[in-house]
């Protein structure tokens, strides 16, 4: 429950406007007061309290005994055979991590016929790759893939596991979670650990990246979470360094016929693969049409970018849903974001607003898309991406 | 065909507002919605049920105003509703929610089918679905875009993926998580706000549901908010000018190749 100590409050009013939940008053003695029934315990008016007035107690829960559990796991995502590139991500992280706790690196790898990634896994940082290679591999099942991951969890005993924040990964590793009762945090933007009492510092954005918020799992292992593609950069590769190959079986227990993949459909070419794009060229209303999508696809294919759209510009049926950023649609996080014609509602920048560089094009200078741009470029769509397109061009020496 | 749709109720994100100045969030006035994406479940179990027959019942866990989210869908077309609430609820996480999440449909007993939306606008976590599935020992198939076909046994959907979709076939009972791509969702009619005025909404509490006290609320979640903060918006904000087009496009690439490197 939340405590608010009345002889410290002084009524300034912080934590009202602070709360996400709006569970905060101030009452006639000008103290805070709380609406239990609303209040969900997240903490934001005690971080903003400058009077020490608010305090979270918590009833402990159960504890794990997990002394034991050591190491840092990596589920290594393939398609095709291959591994995602996300993985290397959260390889170099994981090694960061596992450097400071001073323990190891392992890399989980199911599929089918994966057997020719395991030294890669190796070059970018695991020093163990525990291989589960089955036909009924082949495609993602989740209750397979899930089985299969928990068991080796409780066997080898890891204590942080990491996976992309994919269509897979959050599938997967959320029943996983569920199975050990551990932790799991999705969607982090940032990893850090505690080498005293080894929690894993879990941060993401909440309510659409206007609040972060960092996450621990003090009392459980593993402690899990799902990581957004782009935000840490690849493990870098050494071709030098040396690691151990686990093998393990499909048992009986993991195979489940419950469900099956009966096929799987690509509609996407890599134009579209906005979450694995590192430059995303955006449009919205302002291209008044689906013909002048060719203006962005023209200084796409410059930038070897993909191409995004605003649910308006999906809404009206000028290109498809696979390709809208937003609430509704995709959340990116590209090096490069270029909006071009979109004005920046609120469900559109909750989707985009952590890119690393943000660029808006509109003629509209109060569009609140430049209230997050980085830079901007007040004018006309039509003659202004040409133009970048040509300068792209020329200076890319295309 | 009965179905079972669970959804959360959430502050209106185009309602949020950031204070500039503060970089706080500016909430007041802010009005509750259901999820967005849960729209789409509940419309999803209503065409089902109009098709195969059957009802639809929505759930959520919430506080007692989340009843009003109950009403909407009810107002839709969902045929019953029920509040699960209970301070000893407050502060759970993903695992907790699933948890009791899933002793209210094991109390339901009856259903084919449970749907979710993808995710929810305030946490965005997509955990919830598959924790409830995984606590019921069920299927599971996440980011529907749409249900090939479905009868009493089996359905085959359409999953989505970064790269297209895969086509899966699951048996029932199965969880569904859809995303937006799967209908359109339709208005309230003026007889189901009527219902929605009149009907009454069961409220369950931890007590009706019997559950370990042990994974419940705050006590029951393996993971605790440490911080909260608002992100720093850092890096330069400049707005380009120029006499033409080409002036502000060359010297908006001269800023931007050092990133393209």
């Amino acid at each position: 429950m939340l405590k608010i100590d009345r002889n410290k409050c002084v009524g300034c009013k912080a934590c009202v406007q602070v709360c996400p939940f709006g569970a905060l008053h101030i009452d006639e003695e000008k103290k805070a007061v709380v609406d239990p029934a609303v209040c969900t315990l997240c903490g934001a008016c005690v971080e903003v309290c400058k009077f020490d007035a608010m305090e979270i107690i918590r009833e402990e829960g159960p504890r794990d005994k997990f002394e034991d559990w050591r190491g840092v796991w990596v589920f290594a995502e393939q398609k095709e055979n291959k591994v995602q590139p996300v993985v290397f991500e959260l390889l170099g992280k994981a090694r960061e991590l596992a450097d400071k706790l001073n323990t190891y690196v392992g890399a989980v790898l199911l599929g089918e016929n994966v057997k020719d990634q395991v030294e890669e896994l190796i070059y970018r940082g695991a020093d163990n790759v525990y291989l589960v290679e089955d036909s009924s591999l082949r495609h993602f099942v989740d209750e397979e893939y899930a089985s299969i991951l928990t068991r080796l969890i409780k066997k080898y005993r890891p204590e942080i596991v990491l996976s992309g924040a994919t269509a897979i990964g959050r599938a997967l590793v959320s029943r996983v979670a569920v199975q050990l009762q551990a932790g799991l945090t999705a969607d982090c933007t940032g990893l850090d650990v505690d080498p005293e009492t080894r929690n894993l510092l879990q941060t993401r954005p909440a309510f659409g990246g206007n609040i972060m918020a960092t996450i621990i799992t003090p009392r459980h292992r593993p402690q899990m979470a799902t990581v957004r593609h782009k935000v840490f950069p690849e493990a870098k590769r050494d071709e030098a360094r040396k690691g151990e190959v686990i093998v393990e079986r499909v048992e009986e227990g993991d195979l489940d016929v419950r469900s099956k993949v009966l096929e799987v459909v690509k509609e996407v070419t890599s134009t579209v693969n906005l979450s694995e794009a590192d430059i995303i060229v955006s449009g919205g209303r302002g291209l008044r049409g689906p013909e002048n999508f060719k203006l962005l696809e023209e200084l796409a294919e410059v930038l070897g970018a993909a191409v995004g759209a605003s649910r308006a510009a999906v809404d009206a049926g000028w290109i498809p849903y696979s390709h809208q950023v937003g609430q509704t649609g995709k959340t990116v996080c590209p090096k490069l974001y270029i909006a071009v014609g979109i004005s920046g509602q609120i469900q559109h920048l909750v989707g985009m607003q952590s890119s690393k560089c943000i660029v808006a094009i509109n003629n509209d200078p109060s569009a609140p898309i430049f209230s997050v741009a980085h830079y901007g470029i007040v004018g006309d769509l039509f003659e202004v991406v040409p133009a970048l397109t040509k300068a792209f061009k020329k200076a890319l020496g295309k | 065909m009965d179905i079972i749709v669970c959804i959360k109720q959430v502050p209106d994100t185009a309602d949020v507002k950031i204070n500039p100045e503060t970089n706080t969030l500016v909430r007041e006035g802010v009005q509750s919605i259901i999820n967005p994406f849960d729209m789409y479940a509940i419309e999803e179990g209503i065409r089902l049920k109009e098709k195969h027959g059957g009802k639809v019942i929505a759930i959520t866990m919430g506080p007692p105003q989340a009843e009003s989210a109950l009403r909407e869908a009810i107002a839709m077309g969902v045929d019953e509703a029920i509040l699960i609430t209970d301070r000893a609820f407050a502060g759970s996480d993903t695992y907790a929610t699933s948890y009791t999440l899933s002793r209210a449909i094991d109390r339901i007993a009856n259903y084919d089918l449970i749907l979710c939306g993808k995710q929810a606008s305030d946490g965005d976590t997509a955990q919830v679905g598959p924790g409830i599935a995984t606590h019921l020992d069920l299927p599971q198939v996440t980011y529907v875009k749409k249900i090939v076909s479905i009868d009493e046994e089996k359905a085959v959907v359409e999953r989505m993926t970064e790269e297209g979709y895969d086509v899966v076939e699951v048996s029932l009972p199965a969880l569904f998580t859809v995303v937006k791509e799967i209908n359109e969702p339709r208005p309230p009619s003026l007889r189901g706000k009527m219902r929605a005025k009149k009907v009454e909404i069961p409220r369950w509490t931890a007590e009706d549901l019997d559950v370990d006290p042990d994974k419940i609320g705050l006590k029951g979640s393996p993971t605790q908010v440490v911080k909260i903060f608002t992100p720093e918006r850092t890096g330069e904000h400049e707005i380009i000018e120029g006499e033409s087009p080409e002036e502000m496009a060359d010297k908006l690439v001269e800023k931007l190749l050092p990133l393209l490197k």
